[in-house]
Formats: structure tokens, sequence, C-alpha cells
């Protein structure tokens, strides 16, 4: 009681109905409804003001970056670098040397594996991942194993979708090279205690990437305190455009690793005798990267940065109480994943009704949810589900939406019955 | 709007759904292929009983949504005594009658017979995938690139 007492009395307030009103796809009517949007871990919907910045580029400074001498370009090389800094700020990195912009958080991790793992991890090294990590967390490992030698060990989840820490301590040892495990699950909702994770990897003298893809829109980030190598996330999850995204990496090791890719923009000097690279972090950015996507990711950031992170995290903390006490009064539904420290995502079944149907229903009803494996198979297997329905909360959503949902998820059991 | 829910999901479809017809493995079944959507997960095995060409028994298990449990137990109810040949013309039937906007001829709609009832999936272009699974798989033992089932 005394704390929920406590969070009430904070000042930290969302005014949802006037940050409704940045997003324009929320004014809309889906097959004759407002629409409900209620699939957030997807993909996020994009404010206004990051819409507008897209815009602005295109109309009046597009030009391509670190190359011009003209007006245009140095105004769009600043755009840029700016955003950089923004991500800096974000997740409150050492250096903007630290913030590689790359497509999604599926390439970052792609690039830590075949850039740091390829030339470090060798014959019988040991990578340890997790039974809930998304596919883009395990299959760039497995390429890096089939390359090299390397093992895959995987961290098991109880029946609440939490980590088993005491199976991970089992796990390290002398042969640990490296851990990737995710910060939030896309499938479950659990909050992982990366914190702890990153301190045990260390002592084993492992390096750590962290899977934010699913945090950095619910949680603030501190890549220093948490003291992690590397840190990824995507842009469109973060209301941001699509094909951007970011890797941090810490400074040395970055300095350390090979390129990923080569081409223009990553090169200091180029003969057919030697080629000498960028200085970071523009060595692992090669080729024209995603301009426009890069300045609407730092106005989304300052969008986030507006309303406050930690005034996010608060509503959607609530809102995903008020949700998970709801849908728990409709009969014959059970929730995958109930750790005890999770966030805005619900994943559910309801017996007698596959996922794929409810997801159809809902949607008649203008109601948008995600069904299926949410790339995350061998969560399903844990579980004995062959898919799961999943609502996935922003900030944007309201406890009225959730009664809605509830309306709809009552109105299939009715057509099943 | 001009479709409603209850197209989709007629009675029939519910019922089929819920107590399919014919489902479970065939202990001496002569042809056995596997469907798989990996989109949404679902999983089918097919089981025929043939004679020369034709289809003498046929019963399916798996997991799947209502759509494509409901299809494949219509699918096996109007597959038994067929021939191959005309088993494929079922099939064309059934997609033209799933995924065309056109009204089927009198004499190809009494073909199809129960088969109709999915006639609603036509306008959930998402759903069509579920409804054709089963003929997919159908098909790929007609045309002979299945796994056959060894008799021993
Ligand atoms: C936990 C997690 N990791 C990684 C990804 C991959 O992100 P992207 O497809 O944007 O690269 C996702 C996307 O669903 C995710 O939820």
């Amino acid at each position: 009681m005394t704390s929920a007492l406590k969070i009430d009395s904070t000042p930290l307030r969302l005014d949802v109905e006037k940050l409704r009103a940045d997003f324009p796809i929320l004014q809309q009517r889906v097959n004759g409804r407002p629409l409900v949007y209620l699939d957030n871990a997807a993909t996020t919907q994009k404010p206004v003001q990051v819409i507008t910045s897209q815009d602005q580029y295109y109309r009046e400074y597009n030009s391509n970056i670190h190359r011009g001498v003209h007006t245009l370009s140095s105004k769009a090389t600043a755009a840029f670098e700016q955003a950089r800094s923004r991500v800096r700020t974000f997740i409150h990195a050492a250096s903007d040397k630290e913030i590689i912009f790359v497509r999604g958080a599926t390439e970052a991790i792609n690039l830590v594996a075949q850039s740091y793992g390829r030339s470090r991890l060798g014959q019988g090294d040991e990578i340890i991942i997790s039974e809930m990590e998304h596919h883009s967390n395990i299959v760039p490992w497995q390429l890096l194993c089939e390359q090299t030698g390397a093992i895959l060990k995987v961290i098991p989840i109880n029946d609440d979708g939490e980590l088993i820490m005491d199976e991970y301590a089992k796990l390290l040892g002398e042969k640990t090279a490296m851990v990737a495990v995710t910060h939030i699950s896309n499938a479950l909702g659990t909050i992982n205690p990366v914190r702890q994770i990153i301190e045990m990897a260390h002592a084993h003298a492992a390096v750590v990437l962290i899977d934010g893809a699913q945090a950095a829109p619910h949680t603030g980030i501190d890549v220093q305190s948490l003291d992690c190598d590397f840190y990824v996330f995507s842009g469109h999850k973060l209301f941001a455009p699509t094909g951007i995204g970011v890797l941090y990496g810490r400074q040395h090791l970055l300095d350390s690793m090979p390129p990923y890719q080569g081409g223009g923009d990553m090169i200091r000097m180029v003969s057919f005798a030697k080629t000498l690279y960028s200085d970071l972090p523009y060595k692992f950015e090669a080729g024209t990267p995603n301009i426009a996507g890069v300045i609407g990711l730092g106005a989304a950031i300052d969008y986030l940065d507006a309303i406050g992170m930690d005034a996010i995290a608060q509503y959607e903390h609530k809102l995903l109480g008020y949700a998970t006490s709801a849908v728990k009064a409709v009969p014959g539904l059970k929730i995958i994943g109930t750790a005890r420290d999770k966030t805005s995502i619900l994943s559910f079944t309801l017996e007698g009704i596959h996922p794929h149907d409810l997801g159809t229903i809902l949607d008649y009803d203008g109601i948008a949810i995600r069904t299926g494996h949410h790339c995350a198979m061998p969560v399903m297997e844990h579980f004995h589900v062959p898919a799961t329905a999943r609502a996935s909360l922003a900030f944007y959503n309201t406890s009225g939406e959730i009664d809605y949902f509830i309306q709809s998820l009552h109105k299939a059991r009715e057509i099943f019955r | 709007m001009t479709f409603d829910l209850r197209d989709l999901y007629q009675e029939v479809i519910v019922d089929h759904n819920r107590n399919p017809k014919n489902f479970g493995k065939m202990e001496n079944a002569t042809r056995v292929a596997e469907g798989y959507n990996p989109l949404c997960g679902d999983k089918l095995h097919l089981y025929l009983k043939t004679d020369n060409d034709r289809i003498d028994d046929v019963s399916f298990d798996g997991t799947g949504c209502a759509i494509s449990v409901a299809s494949a137990s219509l699918m096996t109810e109007a597959l038994k005594g067929k021939t191959f040949s005309e088993a494929e013309q079922i099939f064309r039937d059934f997609h033209k009658l799933v995924t065309q906007d056109v009204s089927l001829q009198d004499s190809t709609m009494q073909q199809l017979g129960k088969l109709a009832v999915l006639a609603g999936v036509r306008e959930f272009p998402t759903r069509v995938k579920c409804a054709t699974l089963c003929w997919h798989t159908l098909h790929s033992i007609l045309e002979g690139t299945e796994t056959t089932v060894s008799t021993e």
C-alpha cells in the first residue's frame, strides 16, 4: 500500500491526451473503429516532430555528409553529428566516438559478432546467450560459432519467464568469451538484471553485449553505470524511422576491432598498396548512411527527453498493472511471462482460440496486436505453445483502450463459444 | 462495412475447429506430407491411403488456427473416394473461392459443397494462407514431391 501511495504522489505525470495528439496515425479509424495500437514492441508510431524532421531534411538541406564544402552539406553534417551527440547523452555514453549508426539492433549484433567475435574468438571459446533471446540475438552467434568453432551456451528461464541466475553462474567459466543477453524480452516483457549479469561476466573477463531493442523505449539507459561493453537498439522501436539503429561500444574495444564493411567514409587514405581506416566512429560507418533516419532518431530522442523517460516508465508500469488485472478476469486467459520485474508487454493465450484468430477478431475492432512466435521460437517451446497473442504498450496507450481491448477479447470468446 | 466476422467464423467453421473430422495419425497410410507455415507456426501432417490414383482414406493432425484446422477437416471430408485429378480440380476451384472476388458457377459451387463456408476468407487476405495450407500439402503429395511413408 505504502509503496503505491509513494508512486502516486510523485510529480511525474503524463498528459496522455495531449501526447496522443502528436501522433497523426493514432487519429485514424481502422475498420470503422478508432485505431487502438497495441503492437509497440514490433514498432512504435512516430510523432509529428519526427515526421517533420524528415520532411524538413528532404525539403531544405538534403545532401551528402562529411564530403562537401557547400552549405547544404555542412548543414546536413552538423545535424547528423548533433543527433549522434543526442544519442550519446540519451544512453550516457562517454564519447560520441562510441556511438555507431547502423540499420538496427540486428545489424549491430551482427557487427559485433563478425568484427569483435570473428577476430577474437576461437575453437572452444564459449558464448552465453539466454533462452529468451530474439532470433536476432541467437542466429548471429550461431553463425559465429560455425565460423570459429566457438560454442553456444544458453541460460535457461523459469516458468515465470525469468532467467535462472544460478544456472548462469554455472555456465560462466574460463572459456566464457562473450555474454549476449537481452535487457527486456520482447516475447515476455521480463526485465533482466543486466547490471548483475554484466558484473558476473566481467568477473570472468568476458565481454558483454546487451540487446536493448525493447528497453530503450521504456527505461532510461546508462551504459557507463551498467558498465556494459556493447549496447544495441533500433530507432523504429523508439518512435524514430525504420532503418536506423545504434551500436554503443566501449571505445577501446571498438578501436581494437577490424572494420565490418569497407567503402567510402570509413577510410582515411586508399591506395592499392595499403588503406588506412578512419577513426571512430566512422571506421564502422562505410558508405552513405541513413542521414534522414539519424536526424529522425535525434528528433525522437528530443521528444522523449522532453517527456522524461522516468515519467514514461512510471506511467507504463501503472498501465501494465491495470491491463494485467483486467486480462486476468477474462476466463481461459493465461499470461505467458509473469516475471516480478516486467514492463509494457502482455503475452497471453486464450483457451480454445488460436492467437491468429484472435488477431483477426481484434483487428476487426481496430485493435492491432501481434500474434505468432515473436521471433522467439525457443520461448514458445519453453511454454509449449505454438504462438501467443501479444499486446505491447507505449506511453500513448490509455486505460480506456485496455477496456476496449478486453471487450473485444470477450467478443472473441463469444464467437468461439 | 460489407463483411462481418461471422462471414469468416461461420458456425460450421467453429464446429470443425472444435471437433475436427478425420483428425489423427493414420497408422497404415501410404503417403504422408507435412505442411508448415513459418509465419504463424501452423503445422500439419496429412495422411493418405491411396489405391492407384484414388484416395481411399485421408486424415490429418497438427496445430493451427481455426481457419486452418477447419479447412483441413473439411478437406478430408471432401477428398474421400476422389481420384487425384478430381482432387486437383477441387483445389483449383477452392483456391478461386478464397482468393478471387468473382462468383463461381453454380455447378462449381455444388462441387465444392461444404467447402463453400470458407468463402469468407476472401475478405481477409492475410488468412488465405491458413485456409490453403492443407491443400498445398495435399498438392505436394499428388505431385509426388512429399516424403513417402515406407510400409516397413
Ligand atoms: C529484443 C529484440 N531484439 C532485437 C530485435 C531486432 O530489432 P530489429 O529488427 O529492429 O533489428 C527486436 C525486434 O523485434 C527485439 O524485440
